[in-house]
């Protein structure tokens, strides 16, 4: 006889930071020994905690930080690819946050002000290894490169409004941000 | 006067008014709550954020400015209303640069408080990146108008409390911007004082009281603690005056 959870299969998740500062990583790590229920019925695909470099087919994927390079793009069309879910998680990946303040000068500038004239240079050059992915001209949302599904603001959402994201999501359900639990900052 | 002639009707809820109320001031009176963000009880009425829009006699008019009239059914909380005000809100998140985690006016900004009371989760039009100047020539007053959204409160605050005429609105649609009214157009070179109502009413983080960041720490803000409907109908100038 086969039982219900026999059938019931983990569901996987994708996660990744692109243009962020893995801050909303370390709140997704704050949800504690709830993690421990989690795990229970999702597996971790490709993500900076199980460092699988690719992303196989997923039920849901949460990107961190917006879309700054070549790479970025690269990396959120996979994610769109093999995700059936996308949640734009974090002020980064939903407007393109802190990184997004260089939107007001142009790369040239940028790199010249890091590289050349900045303060304590010593061998002023512009970065040029082809392994290093270009920029693009701004940071974008990453809701202006792919379609996006859900959107969990905060800088970064709290360990509860990440339980109040995956809970429904897992059984399902629309995921709903309670007024008191939403933050931009 | 026959009783009950000089009552509106709010979401079915009988509200009486004094003539020439507008029906903002009215639903403010009897406590119900009518989003705003460029109305200030006591100052004039400018009519220019639209997210007072309430629906009646099957169109809609800016609360703030549309005046009460007797018998008027007005429809003010319902879904269509409150999705269009959330378009408006996203428009302007999207036109200015508002990066709330680095903004010191994060807890305490009104239109953030907004976007949490219509429940924005994000901003859904394009980002325009606009380059807008920052004005930091006063000692003690910032001025950064990437974040201002041409509520015009500073203007009608220093034109007609403090009597100094400092700012104004100039160009129009896109080109709308915040000028300061001197020679050099800094602020700077302006009679404004940090205590002046123009120097402390804006709603967002675009003028900004030089010295005080992160005083109150982010989490115990004004809006951590409470929600712009509540705040919202107890504003007044001069309990804003009394509490400088
Ligand atoms: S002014 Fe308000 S909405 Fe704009 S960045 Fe500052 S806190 Fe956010
Ligand atoms: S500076 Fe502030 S008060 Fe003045 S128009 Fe802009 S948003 Fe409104």
């Amino acid at each position: 006889m086969t039982t219900d959870h026999q059938f019931k299969r983990k569901i996987k998740i994708a996660t990744t930071s692109l243009a962020g500062c893995f801050g909303c990583h370390m709140s997704f790590l704050d949800m504690d020994e709830r993690l421990a229920d989690l795990l229970k019925q999702v597996e971790l695909d490709r993500s900076p905690l199980t460092d699988i470099k690719h992303c196989g087919p997923c039920d849901i994927g949460l990107i961190e930080g917006g879309v700054c390079n070549a790479e970025n793009v690269q990396v959120l069309r996979e994610f769109r690819a093999h995700c059936a879910t996308l949640v734009a998680v974090g002020a980064c990946a939903i407007n393109g946050g802190v990184p997004a303040m260089r939107n007001y000068f142009n790369v040239q500038e940028c790199l010249e002000e890091v590289y050349l004239r900045g303060s304590g240079i010593t061998n002023p050059q512009i970065p040029n290894d082809p392994e290093l992915p270009l920029l693009l001209d701004k940071v974008y949302p990453v809701s202006e490169v792919v379609h996006i599904d859900y959107f969990l603001p905060g800088c970064p959402p709290s360990a509860d409004a990440f339980l109040q994201l995956l809970q429904p999501l897992l059984a399902g359900q629309k995921p709903v941000v309670s007024p008191s639990r939403l933050h931009y900052d | 006067m026959i009783a009950g002639t000089n009552t509106i009707y709010i979401d079915g809820q009988e509200i009486p008014f004094t003539p020439g109320q507008t029906v903002m001031d009215a639903a403010l009176a009897a406590s119900v709550y009518i989003p705003h963000l460029c109305h200030y009880p006591g100052l004039p009425p400018s009519g220019n954020c639209r997210l007072c829009m309430v629906e009646t006699g099957g169109r809609n008019v800016a609360a703030c400015i549309a005046q009460a009239a007797a018998g008027q059914e007005i429809r003010n909380n319902t879904p269509e209303l409150n999705a269009a005000r959330m378009a408006i809100t996203q428009m302007l998140f999207v036109e200015g640069n508002h990066i709330c985690p680095s903004c010191e006016k994060t807890g305490n900004c009104k239109l953030q408080a907004m976007a949490y009371h219509l429940g924005m989760l994000d901003q859904h039009f394009s980002q325009f990146y606009q380059h807008r100047d920052i004005d930091a020539s006063h000692p003690d007053i910032a001025l950064d108008r990437s974040r201002c959204i041409l509520c015009d409160l500073c203007v009608r605050a220093s034109r007609d409390i403090d009597r100094k005429n400092v700012f104004a609105i100039a160009g129009r649609g896109i080109d709308a911007h915040l000028i300061v009214n001197s020679a050099s157009g800094k602020l700077a070179d302006t009679p404004i004082a940090a205590t002046d109502l123009a120097a402390t009413i804006c709603p967002v983080g675009a003028i900004l009281i030089k010295e005080q960041g992160y005083r109150v720490p982010i989490g115990q803000r004004i809006y951590d603690r409470r929600t712009i409907c509540e705040t919202g109908l107890q504003e007044h100038i001069a309990q804003q005056r009394r509490d400088q």
